[in-house]
C-alpha cells in the first residue's frame, strides 16, 4: 500500500544567520511508523513545528499537502483541526489539574459554556483505557511519573480526532519498561489507521518500531530508509553524523589505583513521601583511574544515592559511611562534599546544572570561585583565561566563553558542566546521565573526556540509562534495584541481559 | 574531537591558537552584534540622555542651572540609596516591600536618640544602622531559613515596621536634629582652597573642580587598564573609538555635573556618600565572590544550591544589607526634613523598586547592575524636577512615570524575545 497521508516538499526555513532547514523532503504513508532522526541541531524538532504550525505558513518556503490537499497553517489549531496532533519532548500538563481536566484543555466537553463533567470524566475513562492508563480520571498530573503523564499526552491526542501523531523523544525520559509499553501502544494504535511520525536518539527503538526512517542532517533530507530491509544500528548512525563511526566508543585503556571512595551501609529516606526507603544499604567503591557504572530503571534510586552522597542534597534520614582515601568523611553541605573533592554532574543540566542566562566563563567558574579569588576579590581576567582554556580543551563550539550558555546545543552545554566540575579539581566525579539528549558525535567527545579523566588519577561514576554506553564506556558496573545495590559486574562480564536481570531483580521474600 | 580538556586547575595552557582567534576573528565576525549587544544595554542610558534633552528643552535649560542639578541629587539621595539595596535583591529574584517602613522607623530610632535622649550623634547613628541591620536579619530569617516567599515577608515588614514607628514616635514628628546631621543630608562641602574663575560662567569652588578632575582620571585610568588587562589576556575588546567615546561622554556628563555643583555651592555631602556606595557596591557586584553568588542564585538556584553556593547565608545577609541601607537612607531623610515623622518613607519601595527595574532588572532574577538601577532612579527623579519647574500638575507626573517604567521594562521584554528567536 502506498497511500501517502502527508508530503512535505523543499521546505526551506531560516533563522536569522542560520539556515535550520534546507530543502527538507518528507513522505509519510498512511498507517505507518515514520522515524525521523539526526544529530541535535539537525532540523527535525524546526520540521516538526513547521508540520503543526508553530511556525506558520509564510515563515518557511516549500508546500505541505495533507491527503492531496495543500495546507496552510496559521496556528497549531489549524493543525490540529486537521487531525495533526504533536506532543512535545517537554511534557506541557498543569500539574494541578486533573488527567480529565488536561486531556479536555483547551477542547472543554462544556456545551454552553458550562463544563459536563459527568461526560469529561467518561470520555477521559474511556480514552485512558485506550492508552492503557490506568489511573483515575480525577488523579492530578503532578501526582503521574513521566511515563504516565506521556500516555495523557497521548489521550489528550486522542480526544482530538489525531489522524497523524507526532512524538519529539517521547521515551527520552522513560525507563525501560514504559518505554516498551509506550511502543506497544503505538505499534496498537498504528494498527487502528493512526500515522506516527516519531523523532528519537534511541537506535534501537527505531529499529524495533519504525517502518520507514528519515535522516536529516544540517537541515537536509539525507535518505528514507525501509526498515523492513534489515537495516542496522551502525547504518542509521552512518547517515546522522555521514561517516562511518566504526567506534561509537572510544578505546581506552585503563589504569587503575588505590581505592578513593567507599560507601558503606548508604541508606536514605524519601523527603517527601513520609517513612519511604529509597536507598537501602548500599555499598560501593571507587578506585583511582576507573571508570564504574551504575546501572537501573528509572526509580531505582540511582540519583538518589549520588545526591545524597554529594552533601545531603537529596533525602533525608540519611545513615551510612563515607570514606575518602580511606579516612572517614562527613558531607553535610555541598560546600563540604566539593572541599573533600567529590562533583555531582546533573542529568538535567538546564534545570540543575547551569546558569543558563550567564555566560561559559561564569559557569565554568561557578563551583570553584574561590580559586580565583584573592580574600573574596575575583580576578576575572583569570577566570576568562581558565574557562578558555576549557572551551578549547572540550572543544566546546561557541565563539569565546563570554557566549551565554541558554544558546548552546546539548553536548556544549554539557561539556560547560564538566569543565565547571574539573575546574574544582575533584577526584571523585559522579556524572549522572552524562549524554542525555546529545548527538552521537558529541556523545563520543563525552566519552573520550570521561576516559581523559580516569588517565588522571580521577575516579568517575557513571550513571546511565542506557546499557550499551555503559558497557562501552565503564570498567566494573553495578546494578540497583528498588534503592538496592543487586549486583556488580566487570566490563569482560557485562552484557545487556546480565546487566538487566540485576536491575529487574526484587527483594527476596 | 580526540583533544580532551584540560584538567589541572588554574595554570592550563591556552592554546595561542585559541587567543589569535578570539583577538584577530572575532571583532569582524562578530562586530556587528556586538553593537546591538551594546545597544541593548546602553539603552537605559540613551534614554535618560533623551529624558534629559527634552525637560531642559522645556525648561529652556533651567533643569540644568547648578542649583537644580545640586537639589536633583540631594531630593533623590535617599531612593537612589535604597535602589542600591533594592537591586541586589531584586537579582537574587527576591523583592522588598518593607523599605518605605524601614525607612520611617530608623529615621525614628535615631531622631529619639539624638533629640529626646541627647546621645552623641555618631554614636546614635551607629546605633541606627545597627537597629537596620537587625530588622533585616528579622525579615532574612524568615525568606533565607524559614522559606517565606520575600513578597510576602516584607509586605507584612511593611506594616510592622510603621506600626512600630508610630510606637516609637508616639505619633508625632521628633526633631530637631543636631546640625551635623542634617549637614550630611542637606549640606554641603566647605570652601577651603577658593574660588577660580571660569571665564563667562563664573566662579567656581577650586576642590569640587580637583575631586572632579580626579574622579575622571581615575575613570580613565582604571577603565584604560582594565580594557588592556582583557586585550593582554586575548579577550574580545571593544574597538578603540567606541571605547574612547564612552570615556569622553562619561568625562564631559561627569564634569558638566561638578562644573555647574562647584559654580552652585560645591559638593553636597550626600552625593559624596552616594558615590561612595556606588562605587562599593559596583565591585561588590562585579568584582567580589558575594556578588557572584547573587547572580548565580538569582539565575538559577539549583544550580547555584549544587554549586554549593550557600545560598541560605547568601540571602539571610542580602536581607540584612537592605536593612543598613534603608537606615542609611532613614538618617539621610530624617536629617534633610529635620524631623522623623510618622508617614516618613511612605511609598519609597516602590520608588526603588521602579528605579531597579527601569534600569534593567529582570522580574526573574539574575539580571541588573548597580549603576543601572542609580540611572532608574535618576530618569524618575528627573522626570518628578523636570515636570515640577515647568509646573504639571502631580497626576500628570504620575502618569508619565507610570509610562516609563512600563515601557522600560516592555523594552527589555522585547530585546529579549528578538535576541531569544535569533536562534
Amino acid at each position: 500500500m502506498t497511500d501517502v497521508i502527508l508530503q512535505m516538499r523543499h521546505i526551506t526555513k531560516t533563522f536569522p544567520g542560520v539556515t535550520a532547514l534546507d530543502d527538507v523532503n518528507l513522505t509519510v504513508r498512511r498507517g505507518e511508523i515514520h522515524a525521523i532522526c539526526g544529530e541535535n541541531g539537525a532540523g527535525k524538532s524546526t520540521l516538526m513545528k513547521v508540520l503543526s504550525g508553530v511556525h506558520p505558513h509564510g515563515d518557511y518556503s516549500g508546500e505541505i499537502t495533507l491527503d492531496g490537499q495543500p495546507c496552510r497553517f496559521a496556528n497549531i489549531r489549524d493543525s490540529e483541526r486537521l487531525g495533526i496532533v504533536i506532543i512535545h519532548q517537554e511534557l506541557a500538563l498543569c500539574p494541578n489539574l486533573s488527567i480529565a481536566e488536561n486531556i479536555f484543555l483547551g477542547n472543554e466537553r462544556a456545551p454552553g459554556g458550562v463544563v459536563n463533567w459527568n461526560r469529561t470524566h467518561a470520555e477521559a475513562a474511556e480514552l485512558l483505557h485506550r492508552v492503557g492508563l490506568h489511573e483515575n480520571p480525577a488523579t492530578l498530573a503532578m501526582d503521574l511519573g513521566v511515563g504516565k503523564q506521556q500516555l495523557t499526552e497521548i489521550a489528550k491526542a486522542l480526544s482530538k480526532r489525531v489522524r497523524l501523531l507526532i512524538l519529539d523523544e517521547p521515551t527520552a525520559a522513560l525507563n525501560d519498561e514504559d518505554s516498551a509499553h509506550l511502543l506497544d501502544l503505538l505499534r496498537g494504535l498504528r494498527d487502528q489507521g493512526i500515522t506516527c511520525v516519531i523523532i528519537s536518539h534511541k537506535l534501537n527503538e527505531i529499529r524495533e518500531i519504525a517502518d520507514t526512517t528519515t535522516i536529516l542532517r544540517d537541515g537536509r533530507t539525507i535518505e528514507t530508509l525501509d526498515m523492513s530491509a534489515g537495516v542496522t544500528e551502525d547504518r542509521i548512525i552512518a547517515g546522522m553524523v555521514g561517516r562511518d563511526l566504526e567506534h561509537r566508543f572510544p578505546d581506552h585503556e585503563p589504569n587503575i589505583g588505590d581505592e578513593v571512595l567507599r560507601i558503606e551501609d548508604w541508606t536514605v529516606h524519601s523527603p517527601t513521601q513520609h517513612g519511604r526507603v529509597v536507598v537501602q544499604g548500599a555499598n560501593l567503591n571507587l578506585r583511582r583511574g576507573e571508570i564504574v557504572g551504575l546501572a537501573g530503571l528509572m526509580g531505582a534510586g540511582r540519583t538518589e544515592l549520588a545526591m545524597s552522597v554529594f552533601g545531603r542534597s537529596y533525602g533525608i534520614g540519611i545513615s551510612g559511611r563515607i570514606f575518602k582515601d580511606g579516612r572517614e568523611i562527613r558531607l553535610k553541605t555541598v560546600g563540604d562534599a566539593i572541599r573533600h573533592g567529590i562533583a555531582y554532574a546533573t542529568e538535567d543540566r538546564k534545570r540543575y546544572g547551569l546558569n543558563l542566562i550567564e555566560d561559559i566563563k561564569r559557569n565554568v567558574s561557578a563551583a570553584a570561585l574561590n580559586k580565583l579569588a584573592t580574600r573574596g576579590w575575583i580576578h576575572d581576567n583569570e577566570e576568562y583565561r581558565v574557562a578558555d582554556g576549557f572551551r578549547a580543551g572540550m572543544n566546546i563550539k561557541a565563539p569565546n566563553v563570554a557566549a551565554v550558555t541558554g544558546k548552546l546545543s546539548g553536548g556544549n552545554q554539557q561539556k560547560v558542566v564538566l569543565s565547571k566540575w574539573l575546574f574544582t579539581d575533584a577526584d571523585v566525579l559522579i556524572l549522572d546521565e552524562p549524554t542525555r539528549g546529545i548527538d552521537v558525535g558529541a556523545k563520543y567527545e563525552i566519552y573520550s573526556i570521561i576516559n581523559h579523566m580516569a588517565d588522571q588519577g580521577k575516579a568517575v561514576l557513571v550513571i546511565s540509562s542506557e546499557l550499551p554506553e555503559l558497557i562501552g564506556v565503564c570498567d566494573r558496573i553495578y546494578a540497583m534495584s528498588a534503592g538496592r545495590i543487586t549486583g556488580q559486574v566487570t566490563r569482560e562480564q557485562a552484557t545487556p541481559e546480565r546487566l538487566m536481570q540485576f536491575m529487574t531483580k526484587v527483594k527476596e521474600q | 574531537m580526540t583533544s580532551v580538556g584540560p584538567t589541572t586547575g588554574p595554570a592550563t595552557a591556552v592554546p595561542a591558537t585559541a587567543s589569535e582567534l578570539a583577538v584577530t576573528k572575532a571583532p569582524d565576525r562578530f562586530g556587528g552584534r556586538l553593537f546591538s549587544a551594546n545597544l541593548r544595554q546602553n539603552g537605559i542610558y540613551i534614554a535618560f540622555a533623551l529624558i534629559i534633552a527634552l525637560f531642559a528643552y522645556l525648561t529652556d535649560g533651567d533643569l540644568l542651572a547648578p542649583q537644580n542639578i545640586s537639589n536633583l541629587v540631594v531630593q533623590n539621595s535617599y531612593i537612589l540609596i535604597l535602589a542600591i539595596g533594592m537591586i541586589l535583591i531584586i537579582i537574587a529574584g527576591h523583592i522588598d516591600l518593607s523599605a518605605g517602613s524601614v525607612v520611617a522607623v530608623t529615621g525614628a530610632i535615631s531622631a529619639v536618640l539624638m533629640v529626646n535622649n541627647d546621645v552623641p550623634w555618631p554614636l546614635a547613628i551607629l546605633i541606627t544602622l545597627i537597629c537596620g541591620g537587625l530588622i533585616g536579619a528579622w525579615q532574612g530569617y524568615w525568606v533565607a531559613y524559614f522559606g517565606i516567599p520575600a513578597f510576602i515577608v516584607t509586605l507584612a515588614g511593611m506594616l510592622l515596621f510603621r506600626a512600630l514607628t508610630l510606637a516609637v514616635l508616639g505619633n508625632q514628628g521628633i526633631g530637631p536634629f543636631p546640625d551635623e546631621v542634617r549637614t550630611i543630608a542637606n549640606g554641603f562641602m566647605p570652601t577651603t582652597l577658593g574660588n577660580i574663575g571660569l571665564g563667562p560662567l563664573g566662579g567656581a569652588d577650586l576642590l569640587t573642580l580637583l575631586i572632579g578632575v580626579a574622579f575622571v582620571a581615575g575613570i580613565v585610568v582604571t577603565q584604560w587598564r582594565s580594557r588592556a588587562g582583557r586585550a593582554r589576556y586575548g579577550q574580545v575588546v571593544e574597538p578603540t573609538a567606541l571605547f574612547v567615546t564612552k570615556i569622553a561622554i562619561a568625562a564631559v556628563v561627569v564634569m558638566t555635573v561638578i562644573v555647574q555643583l562647584a559654580r552652585f555651592k560645591n559638593l553636597p555631602w550626600v552625593l559624596v556618600l552616594l558615590a561612595a556606595l556606588v562605587l562599593a557596591y559596583s565591585l561588590l557586584t562585579d568584582r567580589v565572590v558575594f556578588g557572584r553568588h547573587i547572580y548565580a542564585i538569582g539565575g538559577n538556584l539549583n544550580a547555584a544550591t549544587l554549586s554549593g553556593i550557600k545560598v541560605k547565608s547568601v540571602t539571610f545577609w542580602l536581607f540584612v544589607n537592605m536593612g543598613v541601607l534603608a537606615s542609611i537612607a532613614g538618617i539621610v531623610f530624617a536629617g534633610r526634613l529635620n524631623q522623623a515623622g510618622p508617614t516618613a518613607g511612605n511609598g519609597f519601595e516602590l520608588d526603588a523598586i521602579a528605579a531597579a527595574f527601569i534600569g534593567g532588572a529582570a522580574v526573574q532574577g539574575g539580571v541588573g547592575r548597580v549603576v543601572g538601577a542609580i540611572t532608574g532612579g535618576l530618569i524618575m527623579g528627573v522626570i518628578n524636577n523636570g515636570m515640577s519647574l515647568i509646573g504639571a500638575p502631580s497626576e500628570r507626573v504620575m502618569l508619565f512615570k507610570g509610562l516609563v517604567l512600563l515601557a522600560a521594562v516592555a523594552f527589555d521584554v522585547f530585546a529579549k524575545r528578538r535576541a531569544g528567536t535569533a536562534r
